[in-house]
Parts: C-alpha cells; sequence; structure tokens
C-alpha cells in the first residue's frame, strides 16, 4: 500500500485516496477547431509513462481536494505532492 | 522434432527421462527477418504460429525482452470464456474457444483445456437483468450460454453460500458449459515448440530499444543483441505496449496496471468449476493440484511493477470469503501481478498503424489470456495481408476517432 502524503492532511493510506490518473491534460480551447483525430486525442490518447509520471489523487476520504503526485511507476516510489494550481500544471508543461 | 505421444513418455521412462530434446530451438537473431513479432508471450508465439501455418511464412522471429512465459501469460487464472456482451467481441473470443477446443491436437502439446464451465454469478435484481440480456445475445450469436438460480448454483457447486440473508445474497447465474480453464505455461510452452518446429526463430534476453522507421514504413528494430532488420513489425508486449508504440512516435489510448493474482495451498477437489462475481469482485476456480486459484481487479494506479497494493489483496479475499466461508482458514500460498494495458473500452486493439508495415496487439486488459488462440490467427492475418481479418477489423485503433467503440465496460460479464 502507498502511503501518500496529501499536501493539505499529511501522509495517508493509500486507501483514503483514489486515482485521477495522468496530470496536466488541457481541455482543447477552441473544441470547434478539433478535428476527429485531435478530439480523440485528448479523449483517449494518454502518455502512460514508464517512470517517473505526474499523476493526479483525490484525497476522496479525507479533505476531498485533488493534488498532483510525482510518482515512480516502475518502483511506486513517490517523489514529490504538491497542491494543484496553475503554477504546478505550467511548470510540467514547460518540460 | 519428435512428436509427443503416449508412447514417447513410455519409451523416455525406460531411459530414466534423460533424452528429452529442448522442445524449442533456443535461436540467435539474423540479420533480416520477413516478419518479426516483439513479445514471446502466447499471443505473440500464437501469432509467430499462425503466421507459419496459416500464411506459409517460415522466415520470422519471435523476440523477447526476458524468457518465454514468463510474463502475463505465466501470471494470469487461466480462464477460458467467450461469453462477452457485444457482437464483435464474441465472436473473437469465440473463436478463440473454438481453436482451444482443438489446439492440444493442433500443436502437440497438451494445454490441459478443461471445459468445466463458468458461473457469473448475480447478486441484484440489476445483475439478473443484465445477465438475461447477455445469456441472450451470446445464443443470437451462437455461442452457449444459459441462466441458472440460485439452487441450480447450490445443486452444482455444495460449498457455495446462497444464503438469502447474506451480505449480497446470490439470486443465480449466467453459465457457459463450454467455458472453463487451461494451462497457462503450456499454451506458451506449446506454441514456441510449434513455432520453432515450423522454422520461427524464438529469441530470448533480446530487449527492443528503438523502431526504426524509413518515411512512414518500418525498416527493422534496434536491439540489446543488435539491429534486424524487417518490414514487417507485431508489438504483442501487453502491458509495454505504449512504450514500444512511442518509440515509432505514435500515442495509444492505453493505461498499464498492476493486476494481482493469488493461489492458495493445496485442498483435496472442492471446486470443480470456475466462478466469477463481479459484485463481490472476485473469481476462483481450483487447480489440477489442487490449489485455489484466485484473482479480482487491477490496482487503480498506473503501475510497471509486477505487484501490487496490500489492500487489493484483502478486497479479492473478502471476496471469495463473502462466496466460500470455507475458505476462510484456507492459507494463501502465493500471490503475483502482471501488468495489464486497459483501454477506454475494455475491448483490445488489433490494427494496422499509421506506420506502414508496424502491427498493434495490445489493450486485452484484464482478459487476455482467453484470446490467445483468437488473437494470434486474426493478428497473424492481419500482418501476413497487410489487411484486418474480419474478427478483427472492429479492433482498430481509429475507432477512437471514428467513435465506433465496442462498449465491454462493465458489459462483459468481467469484473474490470
Amino acid at each position: 500500500m502507498l502511503l501518500i502524503k496529501c499536501p493539505w492532511c499529511g501522509e495517508r493510506d493509500e486507501t483514503e485516496f483514489s486515482y485521477g490518473g495522468e496530470a496536466a491534460i488541457k481541455r482543447p480551447l477552441k473544441p470547434k477547431d478539433l478535428n476527429d483525430k485531435d478530439w480523440a486525442d485528448y479523449l483517449f490518447m494518454r502518455k502512460n509513462t514508464r517512470g517517473l509520471f505526474l499523476e493526479q489523487w483525490n484525497h476522496s476520504v479525507g479533505c476531498r481536494q485533488w493534488f498532483l503526485v510525482e510518482r515512480n511507476t516502475v518502483t511506486y516510489e513517490i517523489i514529490s505532492t504538491k497542491r494543484m494550481n496553475s503554477d504546478a500544471l505550467n511548470s510540467e508543461d514547460s518540460q | 522434432m519428435k512428436k509427443y505421444s503416449a508412447f514417447s513418455l513410455f519409451k523416455n521412462a525406460l531411459t530414466n527421462n534423460k533424452n528429452w530434446q529442448a522442445s524449442w530451438r533456443d535461436a540467435s537473431p539474423k540479420s533480416k527477418y520477413d516478419a518479426i513479432i516483439v513479445g514471446g508471450g502466447g499471443h505473440g508465439l500464437a501469432t509467430a504460429y499462425y503466421l507459419a501455418k496459416n500464411h506459409g511464412m517460415k522466415n520470422i522471429a519471435v523476440v523477447e525482452k526476458g524468457w518465454i512465459g514468463g510474463g502475463n501469460t505465466a501470471r494470469n487464472t487461466t480462464i477460458v470464456r467467450s461469453n462477452y456482451l457485444c457482437k464483435e467481441s464474441s465472436l473473437l473470443y469465440e473463436k478463440s474457444l473454438k481453436l482451444w477446443e482443438g489446439l492440444s491436437q493442433d500443436i502437440n502439446f497438451n494445454v490441459m483445456f478443461s471445459q468445466r464451465g463458468v458461473y457469473n454469478l448475480g447478486h441484484t435484481l440489476q445483475d439478473m437483468r443484465d445477465i438475461e440480456r447477455r445469456v441472450s445475445a451470446n445464443q443470437l450469436n451462437g455461442i452457449d450460454a444459459e441462466v441458472v438460480n440460485a439452487q441450480q448454483i447450490k445443486e452444482a457447486i455444495p460449498l457455495i453460500n446462497t444464503s438469502a440473508t447474506a451480505r449480497y445474497p446470490i439470486l443465480g447465474a449466467s453459465l457457459q458449459r463450454r467455458a472453463g480453464v487451461a494451462r497457462h505455461d503450456a499454451i506458451a510452452w506449446g506454441y514456441a515448440r510449434a513455432a520453432s518446429e515450423l522454422g520461427v526463430d524464438i529469441i530470448q534476453q533480446c530487449e527492443v530499444t528503438g523502431i526504426r522507421k524509413n518515411g512512414s514504413q518500418v525498416t527493422g528494430i534496434e536491439t540489446t543483441r543488435g539491429y534486424i532488420e524487417s518490414k514487417k513489425v507485431g508489438v504483442v508486449v501487453a502491458g509495454h505496449a505504449s512504450v514500444l508504440a512511442d518509440m515509432a512516435g505514435i500515442r495509444l489510448p492505453l493505461e498499464s496496471h498492476p493486476l494481482q493474482a493469488y493461489v492458495s495451498e493445496p485442498l483435496k477437489p472442492v471446486l470443480d468449476t470456475v466462478i466469477m462475481s463481479n459484485a463481490v469482485h472476485g473469481y476462483v476456480s481450483q487447480s489440477d493440484k489442487g490449489e485455489l486459484v484466485i484473482g479480482a481487479g487491477i490496482d487503480s494506479y498506473i503501475g510497471y511493477g509486477q505487484r501490487g497494493s496490500f489492500h487489493t489483496i484483502e478486497h479479492c479475499m473478502q471476496a471469495i470469503i463473502a462466496l466460500f466461508p470455507n475458505f476462510s482458514r484456507v492459507r494463501m500460498l502465493r500471490q503475483w501481478g502482471g501488468i495489464v494495458d486497459v483501454s477506454p473500452d475494455a475491448c483490445p486493439i488489433l490494427s494496422k498503424t499509421p506506420v506502414e508495415g508496424l502491427y498493434l496487439n495490445c489493450g486485452w486488459g484484464t482478459g487476455g489470456f482467453k484470446a490467445t488462440p483468437g488473437s494470434g490467427w486474426t493478428f497473424a492475418h492481419t500482418i501476413a495481408n497487410n489487411q484486418p481479418h474480419e474478427l478483427n477489423a472492429p479492433f482498430s485503433l481509429d475507432r477512437f476517432s471514428t467513435g465506433a467503440l465496442i462498449d465491454e465496460h462493465g458489459a462483459a460479464a468481467v469484473a474490470h
């Protein structure tokens, strides 16, 4: 079981959280300009990274906040957790 | 290759079993092949076998990062069935089930396919409505299926708890009598042996590190054992499909999760069929060695480590004990994880790709084992003819942009 540090509540067992998958997926700003392939890319295609991965978790039976977790998907080691805000998401964007 | 038979067993027993041949050639890579299959699991080996057998291709290699039968083929709970709701998937799995029925003879390897039936339990009124619907759909597609009530279940499986006061009472089930279990290792070894016999090079300890292209045409693969040239490359790597596709610049709609399975200490025969339940979320059968073979759901997070969380184990055990209170004192012997590649519609991708000569067989999620023969059969057709077989045409990568998804999620009698 993972021990996850909620940025609001501190370290708690994995069972208190629910998983939200890949983080920083941007909703298209001009949906009308998108073709079917672009929509498929936004809706379905995922990085599914092997290694360091930025993902979103929800403290669903705690404070119910969404937050970001950087985790190694091979060793499952959690590198860091941080509150979800535009700064955190934009820093991922620039990578 | 010497044929396996009762006579060969007897003859080798006389010489203390010292003269058995190796089952397949452990080949070294040549510089060029007509087709390369990446991934030496059941699906990859089946693909190579049917490429050689059905399509007359002889210059084929299967490259495997680890060893034959060390991945998901060896890590599943061995259930084989075809009672899916949607027509597209039920026909694909039924093709597979039909191949299973003659497989031991076809590849001269006892895959121990045992058609002991699979019960998919219903615990609520809605479960029972879904079961009625699925059974009717199966029958319309020519697949054997029937609805049984709680009393019939109790008569067939005396140990099961059909008490009306149970937390999740069993109201009935769907039953597919032709479904069952098979020996998981045997399917890898059997296909490897049969493919090797037809000239396929099986190359172990050979990890693919890159896919080379010329324009939009694949030209070969970079591996830890050097560059291998081929204009046809079939990628059949389950949990690592996204990693391999990324080497060719293709994004996939997959997420890889750990899926755990468990076996108990060996018991005397107590369960001669397969029980699955979505509502309490677990499935169980008994192996020929007497172990209870148990599985349940995936761990929620993306994971490439072949292990999962303890609370997932606990959840699974709760489910099994709810169905079989007698099993509460059975000790579990082993537990392990495999990496399953889950697609948004819980259906596989058996498809050509935007890269010419590159083919994908992935997205089987939690239920690929049963499909091994049919997957190989249709994927071999796709690679040999550069166009899909009619059975796998609906399972293209394009369906995610055309919208023609095959919505098996929650409909397939399966606990996802």
